[in-house]
């Protein structure tokens, strides 16, 4: 089983990754105040443990994980807590959001650290410790990875651990730099990793334009018996469902993760940090970040978890003339920012200083001529077209019978669409309407079950209160003709009280 | 510093809608050329009148209908259309046909069912057909193929004044210049009860098939494998054609070789390969999904074989395309590919 699996579709793009992987990682500068979000994995926003005006050291947890798919928040500096706030951070809806503003004293005084022997821990015990560092997928989703990490819930034994060092979207190096500076401590992180899932086999897949990459890695895999597996350029090789495929020529469920065909996939930048959380006890608090485009020293840096992207930008040599947007992320699925003021995350791998140069120009958008170019370069295997005519019709129950929830938004139907229409941003725009209709249609389902379950109250108190009357008219018929009024009155005023308090707050709080 | 924030992807491919179409036409140069050569300047007059007419037609609409004229002449669909339509006109016919042609095409089988992409059948072989029913006398005479160099061949100047005013030159008689295409010559003669055989031996007869018509084929062969290897056209839509018509021929001829004509001739003749990579791949009307156009081409093969052999058309590919036209939505529907991570079955 040493072959490839071509996944269907997927496009070459443009590359530009010479531009920023030319020289060693850098630590950025430290900078004044760090504006650290409560928020930046997948699942509920931490809890924050920091007030304003404390004192905070270097990797002191100051947000804690707030439920099993949560992560926890970390200090990146020691200093000075001078708020809990919202903030702008950075995120498509452009809201702001809940972070920890830390003005940073110069010092890096570390919070006490304790490397741990992961073989002789229980394995929760590793999850816990992992947990409680913050280590989510640095490749760009932030899920906590100590779900990921626990074997128990799957029946079947892991077949294949995968780490992820494709790195396809263009621009992005970051992940090219740590595989050639850091891969012995990239495979540390990997025995852990291997060592809480016990897989049989363990796949390295690394795009083929990363040839030092793949050396490095190579040679830190020697008599490990983890596989390093270079697989063609081909965007987008590195989108987990595809690289599954690619390496093991599995096809994930539509609906289901990589784990339900036996297969466990990180970043190789999530191995890297938890071989620091284990091996040293630190926290994740900063990250490596490609800061490319239209800048005058395109470089990746490991920067502070909260630090500005506008310092970053200022250490990379500022702005080129004429930078048009500022996209997180790589050009085909990042986001443009609409503001420079927003803070690195643990999601932020890259920074994409777009010039008209580095985008597609505006060019008039066509009707679609129906040549099949999107379904020719879809990697889901979908009809982008019939999805583009149903989301357009607002046929939303349509696109669904036509897989639309399939689509991963990876732009390549947008990439080669002659007629140049938008077509992610339709389904984008499918995907909220079907959102917003589910929620709508929970809403009025929790509704009727409320009023159904007053009624049924209702009903029951009455039954009991009929019940007590007649038990009581036949023992104290002397007190009871004193009592009705009163009871009569307060039978009354229960049926003219608001219904119970609980299902309007409910109703508030569900609307997130 | 503030930014504009425009969604994913940010980057696009070079591709066009205009560059699509132009490569359509940079395809069709060496059949037109090889048409050209053997048929005479008429071939190369009919282009530039259905051009002139397409690109007025398709910007009067585009008025009419308040679309940017600018923008949409240049996607050069419309000259697609007025290549397509013109190349399959005999080298001598009236321009005045060759307007009515190109004027169904564009006015009422692309704009005024919606346009550039909405079109449900396509526009070139609507106005082919209204020309084939209409006027099927003079849309069945061509020209002897006979090179332009040569003694019978009309010069450009004689060649204008045939198909403005209708005027042949003394030294010709119509009968010495035009004559039955292969196809049908080969029809009319098997209704004589000639052998397929025999009727091959006849002057009009090539290689393969018809003698200049085989080289226009190959021409168009050659273009239309530059189209599939720049991925304007689908694969699926020629091979399934072109082995759908050569399976039903192949069968026919092993039943009785005398009355059927051998599956190479009915490849190379007619418009059976120019239909297969220029006609039959219009993404528009066609079917979209893989196996949906590998069904799609096959029906149109098949159903030209059909019309050819046993209809009152000597050519099939146009009712052919029109018919699987119709049956383009439905074959999409059923030949959906299976969604990645998808059970089987």
């Amino acid at each position: 089983m040493s072959g490839l699996f071509p996944f269907h579709g997927g496009l070459k793009t443009v590359r530009h990754k010479t531009e920023s992987n030319q020289q060693p990682i850098r630590w950025s500068a430290l900078p004044h105040r760090l504006t650290v979000p409560l928020r930046q994995h997948i699942g509920a926003i931490a809890k924050p443990l920091a007030r304003a005006g404390e004192r905070v050291l270097k990797g002191q947890m100051i947000g804690q994980p707030d439920g099993y798919i949560s992560a926890a928040i970390h200090a990146p500096t020691s200093g000075k807590v001078i708020a809990v706030e919202q903030q702008p951070v950075p995120h498509p809806s452009g809201l702001p959001d809940w972070c920890v503003v830390i003005e940073s004293d110069g010092e890096e005084r570390w919070v006490e650290r304790q490397a741990v022997d992961y073989r002789r821990l229980h394995p929760s015990e590793v999850r816990n410790r992992l947990r409680s560092a913050g280590v989510v997928g640095l490749g760009g989703a932030a899920f906590p990875s100590a779900v990921k990490l626990n074997p128990s819930g799957h029946a079947e034994a892991l077949e294949t651990l995968i780490l992820n060092g494709a790195e396809c979207e263009p621009w992005i190096t970051c992940d090219d730099r740590i595989m050639r500076e850091r891969a012995a401590e990239i495979i540390a992180g990997l025995h852990v990793i291997a060592h809480l899932l016990e897989p049989r086999e363990v796949l390295i897949g690394i795009e083929d334009d990363k040839p030092e990459a793949i050396a490095a890695m190579v040679a830190a895999c020697a008599g490990t018996g983890f596989a390093v597996r270079p697989v063609p350029t081909r965007y987008p090789s590195g989108s987990v469902k595809q690289l599954v495929k690619l390496l093991t020529a599995k096809e994930t469920p539509v609906d289901g993760l990589p784990v339900d065909v036996g297969v466990q996939c990180f970043n190789v930048g999530t191995a890297y940090t938890i071989y620091r959380a284990i091996e040293f006890g630190e926290p994740v608090i900063s990250r490596t970040v490609t800061i490319t485009g239209h800048v005058n020293q395109p470089q990746n840096l490991e920067v502070l978890l909260g630090t500005p992207f506008s310092e970053l930008i200022a250490q990379s040599g500022g702005y080129r003339d004429g930078v048009e947007r500022l996209i997180m992320g790589g050009p085909m699925m990042g986001f443009a920012v609409h503001d420079d003021g927003v803070p690195v995350t643990k999601a932020t791998n890259c920074l994409l200083a777009a010039s008209a140069a580095e985008l597609a120009p505006l060019r008039p958008v066509m009707p679609c001529i129906r040549c099949g170019a999107c379904v020719d370069a879809c990697p889901a295997n979908l009809l982008p077209q019939q999805l583009y005519w149903h989301a357009r019709a607002k046929e939303f129950d349509k696109a669904q019978d036509y897989h639309l929830f399939s689509c991963i938004e990876c732009g390549c139907c947008s990439y080669v669409c002659p007629s140049h229409l938008p077509l992610v941003q339709y389904y984008r725009y499918a995907k909220n309407e079907i959102w917003a209709q589910e929620k709508e249609k929970q809403k009025a389902e929790l509704a009727r079950q409320r009023h159904q379950a007053r009624l049924e109250r209702l009903e029951r108190e009455k039954q009991e209160r009929d019940a007590k009357l007649r038990q009581k008219a036949p023992a104290s018929r002397a007190v009871a003709v004193e009592n009705p009024p009163n009871e009569a009155v307060a039978a009354h005023s229960a049926k003219a009280a608001p219904p119970a308090p609980e299902p309007a707050t409910e109703t508030g709080q569900r609307s997130d | 510093m503030h930014f504009k924030t425009l969604t994913s992807p940010h980057v696009l491919g070079e591709t066009s809608v205009g560059q699509v179409m132009r490569r359509v036409l940079y395809a069709m140069v060496p059949g037109a050329t090889a048409l050209i050569w053997f048929f005479g300047w008429g071939v190369l007059v009919n282009l530039a009148v259905a051009t002139v007419v397409a690109l007025m037609a398709e910007a009067a609409m585009l008025a009419v209908r308040n679309k940017p004229i600018a923008t949409h002449l240049a996607d050069y669909s419309a000259v697609v259309t007025a290549w397509l339509l013109a190349v399959a006109l005999p080298p001598l016919a009236p321009w005045w046909m060759t307007v009515i042609g190109v004027l169904s095409a564009i006015v009422v089988a692309k704009h005024l069912y919606g346009g550039l992409g909405y079109n449900p059948f396509n526009p070139a072989m609507i106005g082919y057909v209204v020309l084939l029913i209409s006027f099927p006398r003079e849309m069945s005479s061509w020209l002897i193929p006979q090179g332009i160099g040569q003694a019978h061949a009309l010069s450009l100047i004689e060649t204008l004044q045939a198909i403005f005013n209708g005027l042949l030159p003394d030294r010709l008689a119509a009968d010495a210049l035009t004559g039955a295409t292969p196809l049908d010559a080969l029809r009319t003669q098997l209704g004589l009860g000639l052998a397929v055989a025999d009727i091959r031996n006849s002057p009009v007869f090539g290689i393969v098939a018809g003698s200049g018509w085989e080289w226009a084929a190959s021409g168009f062969l050659a273009g239309g494998l530059w189209l599939i290897y720049t991925r304007v056209a689908a694969w699926q839509i020629p091979a399934g054609l072109l082995s759908g018509l050569a399976v039903i021929s192949t069968i026919f001829y092993l039943i009785d070789p005398q009355r059927y004509a051998p599956p190479w001739f009915h490849l190379w003749s007619g418009a059976a390969i120019f239909g297969a990579f220029f006609i039959a791949t219009d993404p528009v009307t066609a079917s979209t999904t893989p196996r949906g156009r590998l069904l799609y081409g096959a029906g149109v093969g098949v159903l030209t074989y059909i019309i050819r052999s046993f209809g009152g058309y000597p050519d099939g590919v146009a009712f052919a395309v029109l018919l699987m036209n119709i049956a383009a939505p439905t074959i999409d529907l059923y030949t959906q590919p299976k969604v990645f991570g998808a059970r089987r079955g």
